[in-house]
This record gives structure tokens, C-alpha cells and sequence, in this order.
């Protein structure tokens, strides 16, 4: 999960006409271009590669049978299932779960760090969020699997020892350092008078936050939510070593599911190559891509829609 | 209720969920080093692994998981902050720049296992270098662009204004200017999205699983063409599929130890340094 956010654009931007440069120094700036095109490339090949690489299936199972089909069990000999809906199903439910999870504390979080925290606390308390946001994916799940499937096993007794819940409080974990930087972030961009003017009305400082930093900064704490939420969606190691990785539809999280991002990772792994099985995985590749792609441009549309200018 | 309980109520909730925060980083940490702490010794880091995997170290995966970050060090780092330069002193148009912007923006919201996708089809199959260091490195160096690039961006454009153009009143050109004046202001501040950048491909697993993460080696990789291990892919590996996952466990326990301590101290670094930076440039 990379930490970048959508953000006010800040008028920082310096891209003068001025000055003159050397003939030599045309070249320079070609090959600065071209660094900066390869990002479009590689989004581009992303999407053409997803595209190419599913292509195949559509022509060779039914679409139709893929977006509502009910089974997915890729592997059987005789008469495999490629109905996606279980994964979009145990994708949802783990990100739901961690999500439900994560608002409240990661907004918490947020406002203490903006509004309540003492600079010397805060100065030790925002690298402890950064370095949480830094612990890679797979310790996560060893986590999730090791030692936090046994307590839950311990305390609710689930029908399966690796389950929804197991994956979606890890990725509630993950969630929160990403929605706590966007938000403490669109917090601090509300001016200080808004807060002085309301303080001065004789508000007290909580009713000052909620009735003026809150709807000040609403763009960004929507904007912090879609985007963590993006980024749980898209989640593999996490939910691949907690969730048991049995794709079924069910809205019990006591159960095991598989996400889409686990099938891939697992399936890939026996997958025979340029087999209709292989070509699937590419299209629930796409489905993931463009459910992250979409829920990344919500969340850049809300902060240009609704930027407050001050 | 009056309003000053009030508040005190919310506010102690609000240091509720702030400390549950630390304490689960806490609880993570604490339990991932109890564990690995007494497996961990150097005869683990230096050993290759026996019996298929169940004894001896993880020597192969620390040189595989440090040879990715030589290769994305080599990819990433130049194109990111050749990018930076561009975008933040060079692009005039509104409409390119947006582009550029939003490509970035996007591509660090792609899924990692999507990334392992287009290693698959483009670096394995595509181009041909099969299941290698090399397709991984490469993946990986696509992946951790995005945060490069942003992470020189800001950089680069904290150096203000005046700077460049009090470069510029002397006469230099803009490439001068860039070189010997912006950049290196804003090298701190690069370094340390370097530092991040690649914390972040060596803590990555699932691109790995799809361009060439191999489960035990006996040698390690002699060139970029060959196969190799992680030390990620090893933490779940051992920890799902290996032959005795209970016996094993310290092993597990360690790998991760070792995987967290890299990550951690190279995250600790660039917030150090970001902070020694920070209290030097007061703009």
C-alpha cells in the first residue's frame, strides 16, 4: 500500500516560462519528459495487460455465468465454476468489517492528533502511525494467523478458526494509519480564526470541533475513508494468511471466506499457463482493478467537489 | 449533562482510540520479537536452508530480498525523481500536468496483486526473462514509483521560490538553476522517499508469488535471469505450507523478526532524517 492521498493541490506549483536554456539543455528536458510519461505507460499497461490477459475467457466462458454465478470452484476436473460473486462477497465483508472497525478509531485518532494532542506527544505519536503504516503486509498476516486466530478461537468460539473477522481487525489495523494521515491533514488546513471565532462565541472545544473543523473538513475525512477503504479492498497478504480461503457467500464472520486478491495470489500458484483457469484469474484482476481504480477517482472527486477555499 | 462533561467524555475517547493505535503497534511488535528473538542468531542470518526448509537459516532470502532493493534502487530512484524535476519545475500545461498527476495518484492505488499480474505477463511472459530476480525487481520498481515520485515531488517543491530566482538574476540557466540549487536543497528530503520507497519493495510478497519467488534455494541467484528467495515470501510460506508448520514456528517467528527489524530501522532512518532536515530549513 503505497501513501499517496488525494490533496488540495497546493499552490506551490513553479513551472516558469522564463529564463533561457541551453541547446543541451533541451535534451535534458526530453528525458525528464520521457521519465514522466512512463508513469501513464505503466497505468496503461496495466489496464492493457488485465485486458489482454482476460480476453480469453470471455470468448471461451459465459459473462454473464462469471458476474452472477454463485460457485467458484476454478479446479474441478471435470466441471469447474467460475462464478465470481463468492469472492466479491468475501472481498466485501472483510472490507466492510474492518472499515466499521476503523472510521470510528481512525477518526478518533485523527482529531486528537490535530485538534486535542500536545506538540511533544504528538511529535512521538505521528512516526509511531507512519512506522504502523510501514509494517509489510505479510507480518500482518502471520499476526492474523498465529496469534490472533487463536484468541478469537478462544473467545467466540467460530465455526472456523480462520475467518472473516480474523482478516477484516488486521486490515482495520492497516486501514487507520492511511485515514489518519488524510484527515489530520484536512483538519489542519482549517484556519485558525474559524476555530478562534467559534471559541469566542463561547462554544466549548468540542462543540467547536463538531460544528466547525468537522464540516470544515468533511471533503478530506470522506476522501480519508474511500481511500483506505481502496486500499483494503485491495489487500492480499493479509487476507490471504487470515481468512481461510474458502470462497463461499455468507454474511457470517465467524466463517472463512476468500477475497479476490487471495484468489488470484493462491490460485496462481498450481495455475496451468494460458489455461481457460489462468485467463479468469486476469479477468477478476480487471473486477479488482477497476472496483480500485473507481473507489480511488470517488475519492479524488470528493476533494476537488467539495474543496473548501480559505 | 452539561457541556464541559461532555467534552471531557468525548476527548477521553478520542485518547482512547489514539492509544489503542500505539498499543496495537505495540502488541504486533512485542509479540513478533518475543517469538523470534531466541531462534534469531547469526548462524540463522549466514545458514542456507536444510531439510527442506525445517532447519538451518534464511541466508539466500536476506541476499534475494537485498538484491530487489539494488534492483529497484536502479529503477525506481532515477526515473521517480527525473520525473519530480519534470512535474514540478518543468510541465506548463494544465491539462499534461493533470495528467501526470492523476497517472500517479492512480497507480499507487493498484492493487500489489495487480502489479503481480503485469509482471507476470509482461516481464515473465512478454519479454521473456521467465520467472527471475529480474521480473521481480522490475515489478516491484513499478510498484514503489508512485511513492518515489511523490516523495521527490514534495521535495522539490518545498524549495522556494526565491531561490531559483535568485539563481536566475545571476544568469544561470534553468538546468543550473535545477542542479545546483534546487537539488540539492531538496536532497534530504529525496533520501528519505528513497529510504521509504524501498522499505516498501522489500516488505512486498504478493508481486513475488507470480514473477519468480522460488520456495528453497541451495545457491544463491548468479545472475538476474535466476530464480531466488525473499525473506516475505518465506515468512508465508513456512508459515503455510511448509512440511511441519508447529515445529517450525520459530523459524517463522524469526524470518518475520528479521523482515520487520529491515523494514523498521530503514522507516526509522527517514523520519529521523526528515526530521534533522526539517529543523535545518526553516523556509
Amino acid at each position: 500500500m503505497a501513501l499517496i492521498f488525494a490533496r488540495k493541490d497546493r499552490p506551490s506549483q513553479r513551472t516558469r516560462r522564463v529564463t533561457h536554456m541551453k541547446p543541451s539543455e533541451r535534451l535534458i528536458q526530453m528525458a525528464l519528459t520521457i521519465a514522466t510519461w512512463s508513469s501513464v505507460v505503466a497505468l496503461g499497461a496495466v489496464f492493457g495487460e488485465l485486458l489482454l490477459g482476460a480476453f480469453p475467457a470471455f470468448t471461451s466462458i459465459d459473462l454473464l455465468g462469471f458476474f452472477t454465478g454463485t460457485v467458484w470452484n476454478p479446479a474441478h476436473p471435470l466441471y469447474p465454476l467460475y462464478g465470481i460473486l463468492p469472492l466479491v462477497v468475501g472481498t466485501m465483508l472483510v472490507s466492510f468489517g474492518a472499515a466499521l472497525m476503523a472510521i470510528p478509531i481512525g477518526l478518533g485518532c485523527s482529531i486528537w492528533l490535530a485538534e486535542l494532542a500536545h506538540p511533544k506527544i504528538k511529535a512521538v505519536f505521528k512516526p509511531a502511525i507512519e512506522i504502523l503504516s510501514g509494517i509489510p503486509s505479510v507480518i500482518f498476516g502471520f499476526f492474523a494467523l498465529v496469534i490472533l486466530s487463536q484468541w478469537i478461537y478462544d473467545l467466540l468460539d467460530p465455526t472456523m478458526k480462520l475467518n472473516a473477522l480474523n482478516g477484516a481487525i488486521l486490515l482495520a489495523v492497516m486501514m487507520i494509519p492511511i485515514m489518519v494521515t488524510v484527515a489530520e491533514d484536512a483538519m489542519n488546513s482549517v484556519p485558525m480564526n474559524l476555530r478562534e471565532a467559534s471559541l469566542a462565541l463561547g462554544a466549548t472545544r468540542w462543540e467547536t470541533i463538531r460544528r466547525v473543523v468537522l464540516p470544515s473538513s468533511l471533503s478530506g475525512i470522506v476522501a480519508a475513508i474511500v481511500l483506505s477503504f481502496g486500499r483494503a479492498v485491495g489487500e492480499t497478504m493479509t487476507v490471504l494468511m487470515a481468512t481461510g480461503n474458502t470462497p463461499v457467500i455468507t454474511s457470517d464472520y465467524l466463517r472463512s471466506v476468500q477475497t479476490m486478491t487471495a484468489a488470484i495470489a493462491i490460485d496462481f500458484g498450481e495455475v496451468e499457463f494460458y489455461s481457460v483457469h489462468y485467463h479468469v484469474l486476469f479477468a477478476v484482476g480487471l473486477v479488482l482493478f477497476v472496483m480500485t481504480f473507481a473507489i480511488n477517482i470517488l475519492a479524488d472527486w470528493v476533494v476537488r467537489r467539495y474543496k473548501e477555499d480559505y | 449533562m452539561d457541556r464541559k462533561t461532555k467534552e471531557t467524555m468525548v476527548f477521553t475517547a478520542f485518547r482512547g482510540c489514539a492509544l489503542l493505535v500505539v498499543l496495537a503497534l505495540i502488541v504486533l511488535v512485542g509479540y513478533i520479537a518475543s517469538g523470534g528473538l531466541e531462534k534469531l542468531s547469526l548462524d540463522f542470518l549466514t545458514e542456507f536452508p536444510r531439510r527442506a526448509n525445517t532447519e538451518g537459516g534464511i541466508y539466500p532470502a536476506i541476499v534475494g530480498t537485498f538484491y530487489l532493493m539494488l534492483i529497484v534502487l536502479g529503477v525506481s530512484v532515477p526515473i521517480g525523481i527525473m520525473s519530480a524535476v519534470y512535474l514540478v519545475e518543468y510541465e506548463q500545461r494544465s491539462v499534461m500536468g493533470r495528467v501526470f498527476k492523476l497517472a500517479v495518484y492512480n497507480l499507487a492505488g493498484v492493487p500489489s496483486i495487480v502489479y503481480g499480474l503485469l509482471g507476470l505477463g509482461i516481464f515473465v511472459v512478454f519479454l521473456g526473462f521467465g520467472a527471475s530476480l529480474l521480473s521481480a525487481g522490475l515489478t516491484l520498481s513499478i510498484m514503489v514509483l508512485p511513492l518515489m515520485i511523490s516523495a521527490a515531488r514534495e521535495a522539490i517543491a518545498a524549495v522556494p521560490q526565491s531561490v531559483c530566482e535568485a539563481s536566475f538574476a545571476m544568469g544561470a540557466t534553468k538546468w543550473q538553476t535545477i542542479w545546483h540549487h534546487v537539488l540539492p536543497y531538496a536532497l534530504p528530503g529525496i533520501f528519505t522517499g528513497i529510504i521509504l520507497s524501498i522499505s516498501r519493495a522489500a516488505g512486498e510478497t504478493a508481486p513475488l508469488m507470480l514473477t519468480g519467488v522460488a520456495v528453497s534455494l541451495r545457491s544463491l541467484p548468479d545472475g538476474v535471469l535466476d530464480s531466488f528467495m525473499a525473506l516475505p515470501y518465506h515468512i508465508y510460506f513456512m508459515a503455510t505450507q511448509s512440511s511441519n508448520l508447529q515445529a517450525t514456528r520459530p523459524i517463522q517467528y524469526a524470518t518475520a523478526l528479521v523482515l520487520l527489524l529491515l523494514v523498521l530501522g530503514m522507516n526509522l532512518v527517514a523520519i529521523v532524517l526528515r526530521k534533522r532536515y526539517r529543523d535545518k530549513y526553516k523556509w
